[in-house]
């Protein structure tokens, strides 16, 4: 079983480091390009026998405590066999 | 009085901080490994500047889980004294004894360079010997050092007057020009609602000799050293 957790900036939050990557890109010539926000992703390795109900509870919590940051973040969770 | 400062795995002010409080401050001071537990004999923590964990995950994120910072917790509840210095505002964020956090600044630069701050309250156990309005002049060395809070945790900061120091220019005026990071409101450094915690990204430690450049730093710790006193 393996947890997906995607961490990103919340919409209100300033992400200077995508508005320099759009701004590259479209120097680029990507033309279609409007906007680009930076996050982060984790892959987590849970154990055998986990039951998915199970490690979505832990990556959820593990995601709220640890790998983000409430006050600026948002994250979302996915579960894989 | 006696004085600690943390140290954590990638802490590189704690010397800096431990110099000004034994040489300036004239009182003991340790250093407290961040896997020690027992602050019961200290009167004042430093948490000093530095990339504890190498700023792994976000600034401050890890330190968080050090075995120091639950009885730092206790400490600060207890109501003694908490300054968090640049690495150590980060941390206080992250720990939830301060509100809000510090991001990335705007121009993505890790930004080594003097600042001026106004300050904004002197009712604060840190800046009751300074002048309201007054400027210090002192350094900055942070890639994330941009304030950020919501609406209401800015208002409430406003409100209470916890908002300590702000970026301003030499003659005290704020201005966008004179915001290093983008910080909300050019907010340099605030405190806790019972006023005994205080996070600053300047370092008040490094600005305590005239050689450096700058020796208006000491302010802050004769603040810090004259509530010790008065409360003895």
């Amino acid at each position: 079983m393996k947890a997906k957790v995607y961490v990103m900036l919340k919409p209100s939050v300033l992400d200077p480091q995508g508005k320099a990557i759009k701004h590259s890109v479209q120097l680029l010539g990507f033309e279609t390009v409007s906007d680009i926000r930076q996050g982060k992703y984790f892959e987590i390795a849970m154990g055998n026998g986990v039951t998915e109900e199970k490690a979505r509870d832990e990556a959820t919590r593990l995601a709220h405590e640890v790998l983000s940051n409430p006050i600026i973040e948002d994250f979302r969770v996915e579960i894989e066999e | 009085m006696k004085f600690g400062v943390i140290v954590f795995p990638g802490s590189n002010c704690d010397h800096d901080a431990y110099h000004v409080i034994s040489k300036h401050v004239g009182q003991p001071v340790n250093f407290i490994w961040h896997r020690e537990t027992d602050l019961s004999t200290y009167d004042a923590v430093i948490i000093p500047g530095g990339f504890s964990y190498g700023d792994y995950l976000r600034a401050g994120a890890l330190a968080r889980f050090s075995p120091v910072m639950n009885s730092l917790k206790e400490f600060a509840a207890q109501g003694n004294l908490v300054l968090g210095i640049c690495n150590g505002f980060q941390i206080l964020c992250e720990a939830g004894l301060l509100p809000g956090a510090l991001i990335r600044n705007r121009n993505l630069h890790f930004i080594c360079d003097y600042v001026n701050v106004r300050v904004e309250n002197t009712d604060t156990p840190f800046t009751h010997e300074m002048k309201a309005g007054s400027v210090l002049r002192m350094p900055i060395a942070h890639a994330e050092g941009n304030y950020v809070c919501d609406d209401a945790t800015f208002a409430e900061l406003k409100r209470d007057g916890r908002i300590i120091f702000r970026y301003c220019d030499p003659s005290g005026q704020i201005t966008d020009a004179a915001n290093p990071n983008g910080s909300r409101d050019n907010i340099a450094g605030i405190c806790n609602r019972e006023r005994n915690v205080m996070g600053l990204m300047p370092h008040p430690e490094r600005a305590c000799e005239d050689l450096l450049g700058s020796s208006d730093g000491r302010e802050v710790f004769r603040s810090l050293a004259g509530t010790l006193a008065a409360a003895a």
